[in-house]
């Protein structure tokens, strides 16, 4: 049974606040991550708090570096059930893992931050760890 | 960083590896360790006696993805246990 809505409101605003687009089922996600050039990241959400409590601003973090993804998406595991699956389609051979977060590029995944490389660590070490990635992976710079 | 359930430990929430005299290494999600058992979610066993990669290679890997859970939950006798170890910390080498 999916997690209720009013509890997991706030955790999905963390993200989607920020300007990372949600997921909701198997059709957006699949569309979302059928997009071939660039750089495309995924961030499986969670109800975890000792470890999506360290992800999200993480991932908040990580996103105000200069080098970004050209676009960032965000199922939640627990509640979008047909998405969270869409996704793990395109992480064949990844054991299933919330949170988590993926980065694709032309489609191929290139990095993978699974949830015991989250579990317990601070938000500044969840996102130095982004942003290398980002910097070895994507093109895509803010404007400052 | 905290958790909602401090009165389980400090490994609550944690993927870990259980290391035990025998042959089998479990790596799962703590859900609570004290002096009689472990009790983990999601877990995996590795044997040293099977076929299949080393338990090196096996937790290399599993440092790298995680693992495939093929238990919803076990608890090892704590009596049973050499080692326990955040499987995190084998990921940052």
């Amino acid at each position: 049974m999916p997690y209720p809505e009013e509890m997991i409101a706030p955790m999905r605003a963390e993200l989607s606040q920020i300007g990372i687009q949600e997921l909701r089922d198997a059709d957006e996600a699949d569309a979302f991550l059928s997009q071939k050039s660039g750089t495309t990241m995924v961030v499986i959400n969670s109800v975890c708090g000792c470890a999506a409590g360290g992800a999200r601003p993480g991932v908040t973090l990580a996103l105000q570096h200069e080098t970004r993804p050209d676009r960032v998406g965000t199922v939640f595991a627990g509640a979008d059930v047909e998405a969270v699956a869409k996704v793990r389609e395109f992480l064949e051979g990844i054991p299933p893992s919330s949170p988590a977060v993926a980065l694709f590029k032309d489609g191929e995944l290139v990095h993978f931050v699974p949830r015991h490389a989250i579990e317990g660590r601070d938000p500044q070490s969840i996102a130095f760890d982004l942003v290398t990635a980002f910097d070895e992976h994507c093109a895509t710079k803010t404007e400052s | 960083m905290g958790t909602f359930h401090d009165d389980l430990g400090d490994l609550h929430g944690i993927t870990i590896v259980v290391d035990t005299a025998g042959s089998l290494t479990y790596v799962g999600r703590c859900h609570e360790e004290n002096d009689v058992q472990v009790v983990l979610h999601d877990v995996d066993i590795h044997d040293a006696n099977g076929d299949g990669p080393t338990v090196d290679e096996y937790l290399s890997r599993a440092a790298k993805f995680g693992v495939f859970a093929k238990h919803g939950t076990l608890v090892i006798p704590r009596a049973e246990v050499t080692t326990i170890r955040r499987l995190g910390e084998l990921a940052q080498g």
